[in-house]
């Protein structure tokens, strides 16, 4: 079992790798010369080439290529062309806020959804089984925005137990956060409170009708233990794959939204940058978002060696 | 209730809820079982046996099933009489695994893939008997010991698919008895284990029974079981009871006609002596379904005497294949299974040779390998006198014509989205052979050759009983008028006065097409009815070849002796009486890469009767 994680850990290696090396050549095909953007209009050539020299841009390729990831091993992202200030720290500031979304949702939906598929499958067809799904098909079907704004109007307006808007850093004042990341999770939270659930009872209901759980009725074993210990364990892995894509899809969707409304997050960071030509920050948010995903890979290969005996082959 | 009785189940009626009505799966059914005695319930397929027995821990109710009258008195350890229909669940739940326990069909899927083996017996015995973790994991041990599971202590740690079917199987009972139950039982819990293993098992359940004295309630379909292990037999038809009797009256003075057509159906071991061909099965009239033919009418052609002068249709010639196991991308494999190993035969024109062995020695692998549905690692098949093992795809395909498969599973090898008429006709049109008006005559005439009529056409898989979808596997298989069709057991997932029929049936059209089968069976009974000669494989070899007769009459390997002698025989009063409580298994075909085995040429003993040298 340690092998088959390590062998997986080395294919993650090589995805970075592969990634790193992808990120850097794209950048540097595309048109267009950071050197000249930052020089301005009325910079004479010679201005530009100096400039260029200062970056390194000069050098081959390949010798960017290296310099650059001997700097990422350290942590050295770079520095942003346009702003001269470190490309960690800008991404740090904008990250925080998007990460902490992202997981307030994720457990807030597994939370919810896990024991509600659970029911609706081991009740399957009764009323908890149809309200359960009816409750399924709204959440996918009402746009967020939509239901935010209730939320906003009902909780916020006019209950006034939560901020209408704004982000407090848990690192400062978890209740503050807690109060300012509850509205926006619920908003989030419901379409994927639906997908769980769906996927939850899809794939309990096949486990409930394997031999298994006959043979677990027979032993004398209460319901309980039949779900959540032999049945659930075996339904696990759809349900966890459901998991590890709803974490990518809410990352990857904030950048769009971010942008779209103009909210200065992670999302808006990369569209400027790229408009720049600021080749550090760009390479650097394209980089943690990549390494995001394939964390959330490698968590869900080693989670399903881990419930699932057979795949340890 | 009498002081012996255990179990009292009185008029009892099933009925599971279907769209428009219900099924009446178990129709006022009474019977009972004393102390330490073995009934067996035994009837086909929706006959209501399983359903009574899941009725006793009231099961049925997972599956929707609602027993609507009857009384199913139990006698408890502490000496109270219960009636089991009407307890609620936190009494039956103390009953169930404790004092009436239960082993099932599928010993793959009747555990739990992801807890190991130790798991599951220590929930069973902390469950019932308030034990610690320690002394529950050293219970446990013993009862893996009790059952002679080989190597018990590192069973414990391992998962079931890491066990041969057999050691499952040992591991299940293990847990059901961990409690010491008044009753067992057994649910056709040797029907998914080979012939030889199904030995072991039997053996083991009696030992058990009079080491811990229990009761076993034995649920099967298979005659040869029940004369082994029975004291009394219920026979049910259609989820009433027919007949109810001692195992020695019910064999050899059945009343029921029923009963009667079930034993004629059996194909029992031996029951061709004297026979050098193939024979159809008798007395295939009772119950049949309306819409089954009636191939039993005809008596006429028993069998295709071969004709003697023509030459082999098929000739192999040294065949090897191994599955590379392990080894990545560009890695050397760490090992092989060397699933076929060296072998050479000849099937002749109108003949049938049945290649016969268990789980595992390489006769499926064979017969795909003939067809090329898997490669051979080397060898010749010479087909029609033309060598295709190095034919490319277009010439492969024209000669896939004139071979064709039938497979075990009806049910999963027909396509559920297709009708009839198009899973009949398609192997016409994929070789452009008919179509339009030509194509639908074809089909009307194929399904009237296997027994349908022209108006099953329009149907669909799911409307057909599995019977009738085997034989709509032999008309697809037949389009294309096939010199040969290899039946990768064909027949083993039949009942079996489905299973005699669809024997017939193929008798009947080898008589009339001069068809060869090569027949790949575990089941010996069978063999000894539908084959010319036989072919007994083991480890992926054949160890010994030859006509029928002499095979089944003369056994000169140890293996083929050993095989022959673990088929169950349909008498009581042949009943093995010496319990050998044997472990052994079949060794791992899995060899490091690059071994080379050594294989020996094979002997002739007599006329065309060839030995492994053992």
């Amino acid at each position: 079992m340690i092998a088959l994680i390590l062998k997986r850990l080395v294919a993650t290696a090589f995805v970075m790798a592969f990634v790193a090396f992808f990120v850097f050549g794209l950048l540097h095909l595309a048109p267009g010369d950071p050197a000249a953007v930052i020089a301005g209009d009325i910079a004479t050539k010679e201005d530009i080439e100096r400039i260029r020299a200062t970056l390194g841009l000069d050098l081959p390729f390949h010798t960017q290529f290296l310099n650059w990831l001997g700097a990422i091993m350290q942590g050295d992202l770079g520095t942003s062309i346009f702003s001269g200030r470190p490309v960690s720290e800008l991404i740090l500031q904008r990250v925080e806020p998007t990460l902490a979304l992202t997981t307030t949702t994720i457990l807030l939906s597994v939370v919810v959804a896990i024991p509600l598929g659970i029911a609706a499958a081991w009740r399957a067809g009764s009323w908890i089984d149809r309200t359960m799904m009816g409750f399924a098909v709204l959440g996918f079907s009402v746009p967020v925005f939509v239901f935010a704004y209730l939320l906003i109007m009902v909780f916020a307006a006019q209950l006034k137990l939560v901020p209408v808007m704004g982000y407090v850093s848990p690192f400062k004042d978890l209740g503050g956060f807690l109060r300012a990341i509850a509205l926006p999770t619920v908003a989030l939270g419901v379409t994927y409170v639906a997908l769980i659930a769906r996927i939850t009872r899809a794939s309990m209901l096949e486990a409930i009708n394997q031999d298994y759980i006959r043979t677990a009725h027979a032993k004398g074993l209460g319901i309980v233990p039949i779900l959540f210990r032999h049945a659930l364990r075996n339904a696990s892995v759809p349900i966890v794959t459901t998991v590890g894509i709803g974490i990518a899809l809410l990352i990857g969707g904030v950048v769009v939204t971010e942008s779209v409304f103009a909210i200065p997050g992670l999302g808006r960071l990369t569209a400027d940058s790229i408009l720049r030509r600021d080749y550090p920050i760009v390479q650097g948010v394209i980089l943690i978002f990549s390494g995001i995903y394939v964390l959330i890979n490698l968590t869900i290969d080693i989670i399903y060696i881990l419930v699932d005996p057979r795949i340890r082959y | 209730m009498d002081q012996q009785r255990l179990i009292d189940v009185r008029d009892l009626r099933v009925q599971f809820p279907v769209e428009g009505g219900v099924v009446k799966a178990v129709d006022g059914v009474s019977w009972h079982i004393d102390r330490g005695e073995t009934l067996a319930i035994v009837g086909e397929s929706g006959s209501g046996k399983s359903v009574s027995a899941l009725s006793l821990l009231r099961l049925t109710e997972l599956g929707g099933g609602r027993i609507v009258s009857g009384e199913i008195e139990f006698r408890r350890k502490s000496g109270a009489v219960v009636d089991m229909v009407q307890q609620p669940l936190p009494v039956l739940r103390d009953i169930r695994g404790n004092e009436i326990s239960m082993i099932f069909q599928e010993p793959m899927t009747s555990l739990n893939p992801v807890f190991t083996i130790g798991f599951q017996i220590v929930e069973a015995i902390r469950l019932h008997q308030g034990k610690s973790r320690r002394e529950a994991d050293e219970l446990a041990l013993e009862m893996l010991n009790l059952v002679r599971m080989p190597e018990a202590e590192k069973r414990l740690d391992e998962y079931p698919h890491q066990l041969s079917g057999g050691m499952r199987q040992r591991a299940m009972i293990a847990m059901s008895l961990a409690c010491r139950p008044a009753l067992l039982i057994a649910d056709e819990p040797t029907t998914a284990l080979d012939v030889t293993i199904q030995a072991q098992i039997l053996d083991l359940i009696k030992t058990l029974q009079r080491e811990i004295g229990m009761a076993v309630l034995f649920i099967t379909h298979d005659m040869g079981v029940v004369a082994e292990m029975a004291d009394r037999v219920v026979v049910m038809y259609r989820g009433e009871k027919v007949e109810e009797g001692p195992v020695e009256e019910i064999f050899h003075a059945p009343q029921h006609p029923y009963t009667k057509a079930l034993l004629d159906a059996v194909p029992r071991l031996g029951a061709m002596r004297g026979q050098p061909l193939p024979m159809k099965f008798p007395n295939l009239e009772y119950g049949r379904d309306a819409s089954e033919p009636a191939t039993a009418a005809k008596p006429a052609a028993d069998a295709a005497p071969r004709p003697a002068d023509a030459g082999p249709l098929l000739e192999v010639d040294g065949l090897v294949t191994r599955f590379p196991v392990g080894g990545g991308l560009l890695g050397k494999p760490k090992a092989a299974i060397h699933a076929v190993e060296n072998i050479s035969f000849s099937l002749g024109v109108g003949e049938t040779l049945a290649l016969v062995g268990e789980s595992g020695c390489g006769k499926s692998t064979t017969a795909r390998t003939i067809l090329r549905l898997q490669e051979p690692t080397r060898g010749r098949v010479v087909f029609g006198g033309r060598d295709i093992t190095k034919l490319g795809r277009g010439a492969m395909e024209s000669v896939r014509r004139q071979m064709q498969m039938i497979f075990q599973d009806p049910f999963a090898s027909l396509n559920p989205r297709l009708s009839v008429a198009d899973l009949i006709g398609e192997p016409l049109r994929i070789h452009n052979l008919a179509s339009g008006k030509a194509l639908q005559d074809r089909v009307a005439d194929l399904l009237r050759r296997v027994g349908l009529g022209p108006e099953h056409a329009r149907r669909y898989p799911h409307e057909f009983s599995g019977g009738q979808r085997q034989r709509i596997c032999i008309a697809r298989a037949l389009a294309l008028n096939p010199n040969l069709i290899v039946a990768d057991e064909a027949v083993s997932a039949l009942d079996v006065s489905i299973q005699a029929q669809i024997v017939n049936l193929m008798l009947d059209l080898q008589a009339e097409f001069g068809i060869s089968y090569l027949f790949v069976s575990h089941d010996l009974a069978v063999v000894e009815r539908i084959s010319h000669r036989v072919a007994v494989m083991y480890l992926g070899q054949i160890v010994e070849l030859g006509p029928r007769a002499a095979v089944f009459e003369d056994p000169r390997h140890p293996y083929t002796r050993k095989l022959m002698s673990a088929v169950p025989v349909a008498d009581p009063r042949q009943r093995r009486t010496d319990l050998r409580l044997m472990t052994d298994e079949i060794p791992s075909p899995l060899k490091p890469w690059g071994f080379e085995p050594e294989t020996l040429p094979l002997e002739e003993v007599s006329p065309g009767h060839f030995v492994m040298p053992h």
